[in-house]
């Protein structure tokens, strides 16, 4: 189920409901991890943007025909040197291959398509299992 | 609009939007902003609006896809959409993904509402 390129070692696992205020407590708890680890403010922004963006996408498009009370997963490990993040939706999964590019000149004014862009030009690394349907996001720290 | 999360004001014909939150990422909100703001579209002959970011801190992909529809509408009506005060770490976000070729970007309110002027 779970591809070996997107698994993370000794993760704290959170179940998530489709909440904002669940969605936006847990991001500050990754981010407050990030912040004892020494992460700076443009790493913060970096990380709290990705993880954003991939919760979006599981309960948006991965759960797009699914019962919307369905969770999803989110697994994150800090340390000094990376943090590792990966969310997981119950849903069909997709082929990040197949996303039409959204910088083109003809795509430019299509209001969807930038949130996995917007993942792998701030992340380190993006990573999807071979379903599609579980994203695991690394940062490795700027000082490294 | 007791629960609206915008400050709407008139200057010289100009409608100025402003946020009043710091993060523009949850759906439901971004849903809200942009029905008002699409409200404001509709009800000019021809729009001329300036939205200021400078109370955002963030924004998500899918607040870029609601300025790209409020952009769309503008001009449909033959107006004219501005933005200006967007913090150095969001402009990135424009420039990554060519978004600041589509957008009159300025860096102060009062340059975007010369703009207009000329």
């Amino acid at each position: 189920m779970t591809d070996q390129h997107t698994q993370i070692l000794n993760a704290t696992k959170v179940i998530l409901e489709r909440n904002r205020d669940k969605i936006g407590a847990l991001i500050d708890q990754i981010l407050e991890h990030a912040k004892g680890q020494s992460f700076g403010d443009s790493s913060l922004f970096a990380i709290r943007l990705a993880i954003e963006e991939a919760i979006t996408n599981a309960f948006e498009h991965g759960h797009e025909h699914l019962d919307p009370s369905l969770p999803i997963q989110v697994e994150y490990a800090v340390s000094e040197t990376d943090i590792q993040i990966a969310v997981q939706d119950q849903g069909p999964g997709f082929s990040p291959a197949d996303l039409p590019d959204p910088t083109l000149q003809e795509n430019l004014s299509k209001p969807s398509g930038r949130g996995v862009m917007l993942m792998k030009a701030y992340m380190t690394d993006v990573a999807y299992n071979e379903k599609g349907n579980r994203v695991k996001l690394r940062f490795e720290s700027p000082s490294l | 609009m007791s629960d609206s999360r915008l400050k709407i004001s008139n200057t010289d014909g100009v409608t100025l939007v402003e946020f009043i939150d710091r993060n523009i990422l949850d759906e439901a909100n971004i849903q809200a902003i942009s029905e008002e703001i699409t409200a404001v579209i509709e009800s000019a002959d021809i729009p001329k609006l300036l939205i200021s970011f400078s109370n955002v801190d963030h924004l998500s992909s899918a607040a870029l896809g609601a300025l790209i529809t409020i952009n769309n509408k503008t001009r449909e009506k033959s107006g004219q959409l501005h933005l200006a005060n967007i913090d150095p770490q969001i402009y990135e976000v424009f420039v990554i993904t060519r978004l600041n070729k589509l957008f009159n970007i300025h860096e102060t309110t009062d340059e975007a509402q010369n703009a207009f002027a000329s």
